[in-house]
């Protein structure tokens, strides 16, 4: 195999990483805390009673340990990569999220809410390519 | 009103949080060296950067609120609307760090914007 090859093979290997893991641990502490429910006051005694409960709910770990799998990710593909080739990918974990929302959770995305979707994926597409370096040496 | 109050504090806190350490990071200087020793060198020199703590201390705080408005809006609501990180990036680095945002940058945050807009009303 050549080092091209290789270099495109772990970047998609990456990419895909990211692209998985973003996702699937914003459900995760989304599920979690469903599970845990939202505090009926704010008084410290609530908070702290609440607090607990995170930390005891497994779903919560799972998707701090899936945040963490995304971000370790991140930045190894971003000591080869491109910022501005990265970034974009950004914008998919935002449609993953939606659609593992709406199969695995069972939440209901009305019509204009898909729309938004992809209008933020588009916008976060063009934000991504955009030069990464705008100050100091190196930019443009 | 209590989720647009979470939501607030996650996307600027979060953002304001990030900006904060990139600040302590510019000062700390670029790193070249990966080898485990200079990384840890490099990392317990940013943590004598006052900057650096206040970046993790708002972090901290975007996390937890993430986690309080997931305990009463949907994952596909959420997520989508924190995508305004870009815009509140966009005006922190223009502001804060004096970065030069482009035109074209700030085309694909209007349409962040519109999107977030348009996920809004599509909950209501």
């Amino acid at each position: 195999m050549t080092s091209s090859h290789n270099l495109h093979l772990k970047t998609y290997a990456m990419l895909l990483i990211m692209v998985l893991f973003a996702p699937l641990g914003n459900v995760f502490l989304g599920k979690g805390m469903k599970n845990v429910g939202s505090a009926v006051s704010w008084s410290p005694s609530q908070l702290l009673h609440i607090l607990s409960l995170v930390l005891k709910s497994g779903y919560i770990w799972l998707g701090i340990a899936c945040l963490l799998t995304f971000f370790v990710a991140y930045l190894l593909i971003l000591s080869w990569a491109d910022y501005s080739y990265v970034q974009p990918t950004s914008s998919i974990t935002l449609l993953v999220v939606a659609l593992l929302g709406y199969f695995y959770l069972g939440e209901r995305i009305a019509p204009l809410h898909w729309a938004g979707i992809i209008v933020i994926c588009l916008g976060v597409f063009v934000v991504g390519n955009t030069p990464p370096r705008t100050t100091g040496a190196g930019a443009d | 009103m209590l989720e647009a109050f979470l939501l607030f504090l996650v996307v600027v806190s979060g953002t304001g949080g990030e900006i904060c350490v990139t600040r302590a990071m510019k000062s700390v200087g670029e790193v070249d060296d990966f080898r485990p020793l200079a990384v840890a060198r490099v990392i317990s020199h940013a943590l004598k950067v006052s900057w650096m703590w206040i970046g993790v201390s708002m972090m901290a705080l975007a996390f937890f609120s993430l986690l309080a408005v997931l305990s009463i809006e949907n994952v596909s609501f959420v997520v989508p609307i924190t995508a305004l990180n870009y815009a509140a990036g966009a005006l922190g680095g223009k502001f804060f760090l004096g970065e030069r945002v482009t035109p074209r940058r700030w085309a694909g945050v209007l349409i962040v914007c519109v999107g977030v807009t348009l996920v809004w009303l599509g909950k209501r």
